[in-house]
């Protein structure tokens, strides 16, 4: 028997609560008007996120379509992007953007996962606060302005830094690149890490922070120095969370365009060493979009956009199945 | 008297009529707006342009500077009354067009100055030849030491410094007008790389606008780059000079290339580089900036406003173009701008007589 709400007790308000009925069935335990309607509208968006997403998807499979009918896979290995000719291959641009951010990893995990665990262990309650604004700050800074500085203060640092390094360590193969531009994978990795080290560092912080302190308490009452209760308690403890952060983190180096135009050197052939200038997707979509001048050449444009969703969604579904792996399949998705 | 009078009277009336209809800077029957998207090098010109013809005559512009490519697809799509464009239109972009034929009428040039930075040489010391230009953007010659360099300029002291060529990044006319001049003068050039608004450079670092590269050439020692000439003089980098067709070595400057454009054998479809001009006095790397109109328009009172802003543009709107940086038309580039505009049709009539 279907419960009425008892406010429509006229014949209108009964056929309009069966024509919801159809739409919102009753759900268990939830028969009441509020909880069905917030329960369709909360469906409702999280459905339509996930349209958007498909939506996306297709517009860029549309867009794409004559490249990907004229260059087919070889798109994805091809070297030259040559707009005279019409000949566009994304190799370069991808390898760019992968290790650009690989390096920013390398670089921003550890000194975020210090900063994390220092705020959340090592300093005193009252300070968390005050430490944590100025990290927050740097999170919320435009790109373009990251970008701006970079050109102007950080790549001649870099600069410095690099032609120290090849006088010194020309030998190593990573530092025979030209050291004097400045631009290049180098820059474009550093200001990647700082970009991501907020992002990494605020959540990181707050996974710390959920740690149960009877666990750290339990192993500090075993005669565990404050360290080790950190490293073998509160860090496995935190380890899905911990890397949810670090994929949030790759997943903004991935996509991030303004900074690393301006300092990453927009280069075309595939770098084979750190000093190298080289183009990430996301600056070689950005820099050439305006001015193209025929189809095929915005298609192929749009064609590198895909490859770059694609590689983005690959890493997140990646990350959330380490995530399972390592949880056991005890925690389903990021928590 | 009377009737003498009365005749002059008539005559300075006819000649005063004639006049203002020959040379009407504001249309008494067009539309008061007008839309139009394209090229970005010239859009500060264009910008004050159109705030000045507003004032003028009340037509408001709107001008929206996406980029040569973009501005040539809304024309296409004939969702813009006019386009822009520092490049001149392909056949394959021509046959897309959606209402015939369109005509290339210049509005202002432009020069690009060669920029370079080698510690111990100063601004309009160093002189280049066309094909050692195109060498050094080919990575052919690596070193500034290189003997053909030395030879060109036996007065200055080289380092011994590696090259570090810088081109744009993006998508720009400036690059255009660069890379048709190298293709005019070499031809390995041509072969390999060609000319377009953005090519396959064989190095070494690209910039993201103008400013992106005087910025890189600023920094980085032994650059070598080209940039729009006012970027080069605003931001105080020495500049190259260049060899010209006559044989002279020409500075960059609005005067040279204006001289650039004022040649005796321009084509009456304006569709040409004046890259490596014949005119003595002329700087070589020297370009166009075009206004795309379509030739056989259909609603008469905005093809009437159309044909007003583009005549008044190549005429008094010129006089914004030097403080600004541009380089104004000048004699026979002027004449043709002309006859292009008047060539604007509604019905197969003329729509300025």
């Amino acid at each position: 028997m279907k419960n009425e709400p008892h406010a429509m007790s006229r014949s209108s308000g009964r056929f309009f609560s069966t024509v919801l009925d159809v739409l919102i069935p009753p759900q268990a335990g939830s028969v009441r008007w509020g909880d069905r309607v917030f329960h369709f509208l909360a469906r409702g968006t999280a459905l339509f996120v996930i349209f958007l997403a498909i939506l996306l998807a297709g517009d860029l499979l549309r867009g794409s379509w004559e490249a990907i009918r004229h260059f087919g896979p070889r798109f994805l290995i091809g070297t030259t992007w040559d707009p005279v000719t019409g000949e566009f291959g994304t190799l370069p641009p991808a390898v760019g953007t992968l290790i650009k951010s690989v390096l920013s990893l390398i670089i921003a995990v550890p000194i975020s996962m210090g900063s994390a665990i220092f705020i959340a262990f090592y300093i005193p309650k009252s300070l968390r606060a005050f430490i944590s604004y100025p990290i927050e700050l740097l999170a919320g800074i435009p790109s373009i302005i990251f970008g701006l500085w970079g050109l102007f203060i950080m790549v001649p640092m870099i600069r410095v830094l690099q032609v120290w390094l090849k006088a010194n360590f020309g030998w190593f193969p990573l530092f025979a690149g030209p050291a004097v531009y400045g631009v290049g994978v180098l820059a474009g990795g550093v200001i990647l890490a700082i970009m991501i080290t907020p992002i990494i560092t605020a959540i990181s912080r707050d996974i710390l922070l959920s740690v149960p302190r009877t666990q750290i308490e339990a192993m500090l009452a075993l005669g565990a120095t404050k360290w080790e209760a950190i490293w073998k308690v509160a860090l496995p403890y935190a380890r899905t969370g911990l890397i949810g952060a670090v994929i949030l983190g790759l997943g903004r180096s991935i996509g991030e365009t303004m900074a690393v135009t301006m300092v990453g050197g927009n280069n075309f052939d595939l770098p084979t060493s750190l000093f190298d200038p080289v183009h990430s997707m996301a600056s070689l979509i950005a820099n050439e979009f305006a001015e193209a001048t025929y189809n095929l050449y915005v298609s192929s444009l749009i064609y590198v956009g895909l490859v770059l969703f694609c590689i983005t969604f690959l890493i997140s579904l990646l990350a959330q199945l380490l995530i399972w792996r390592l949880s056991k399949g005890r925690i389903a998705i990021l928590e | 008297m009377k009737v003498k009078g009365f005749s002059i009277l008539v005559a300075a009336t006819v000649l005063l009529l004639s006049g203002t209809t020959a040379m009407a800077a504001c249309p008494s029957k067009g539309v008061k707006e007008l839309t139009g998207a394209g090229a970005t090098f010239p859009y500060p010109l264009y910008s004050k342009m159109f705030d000045a013809y507003n004032k003028l005559c009340g037509v408001r512009v709107n001008y929206q500077s996406i980029g040569s490519g973009g501005g040539i697809r809304q024309l296409q799509q004939m969702t813009v009354d006019f386009g822009g464009t520092d490049g001149i239109m392909t056949e394959k972009q021509k046959q897309e067009a959606k209402g015939g034929e369109i005509m290339h009428i210049p509005a202002v040039a432009g020069a690009v100055a060669v920029v370079y930075n080698i510690p111990g040489v100063g601004k309009g010391q160093m002189k280049l030849t066309p094909d050692v230009l195109a060498d050094i953007y080919l990575k052919k010659i690596k070193d500034w030491n290189d003997g053909r360099i030395k030879a060109l300029n036996p007065g200055l002291k080289f380092p011994s410094q590696d090259i570090a060529v810088i081109h744009r990044s993006d998508g720009s006319g400036t690059t255009f007008i660069f890379t048709s001049y190298l293709s005019k003068v070499s031809q390995e050039w041509k072969d390999k790389v060609g000319f377009s608004t953005s090519v396959n450079w064989p190095g070494d670092v690209g910039g993201k606008g103008n400013e992106g590269v005087a910025n890189s050439v600023k920094q980085i020692p032994g650059a070598i780059g080209y940039v729009e000439l006012a970027y080069a003089e605003q931001n105080k980098i020495p500049y190259a000079l260049l060899r010209n067709k006559a044989g002279k070595f020409m500075e960059p400057s609005l005067d040279s290339a204006a001289k650039a454009a004022d040649v005796a054998n321009l084509p009456d479809h304006m569709e040409v580089m004046v890259t490596d001009s014949e005119n003595p006095e002329a700087y070589p790397i020297t370009g166009f900036t075009w206004l795309l109109v379509y030739t056989n328009q259909t609603d008469a009172a905005k093809a009437d406003s159309v044909a007003q802003l583009v005549w008044w543009m190549v005429h008094d709107g010129q006089k914004y173009a030097k403080s600004l940086g541009y380089a104004p038309l000048e004699g026979a580039a002027v004449k043709k701008a002309e006859k292009l505009v008047k060539s604007i049709k509604v019905g197969g009539k003329p729509v300025l007589n």
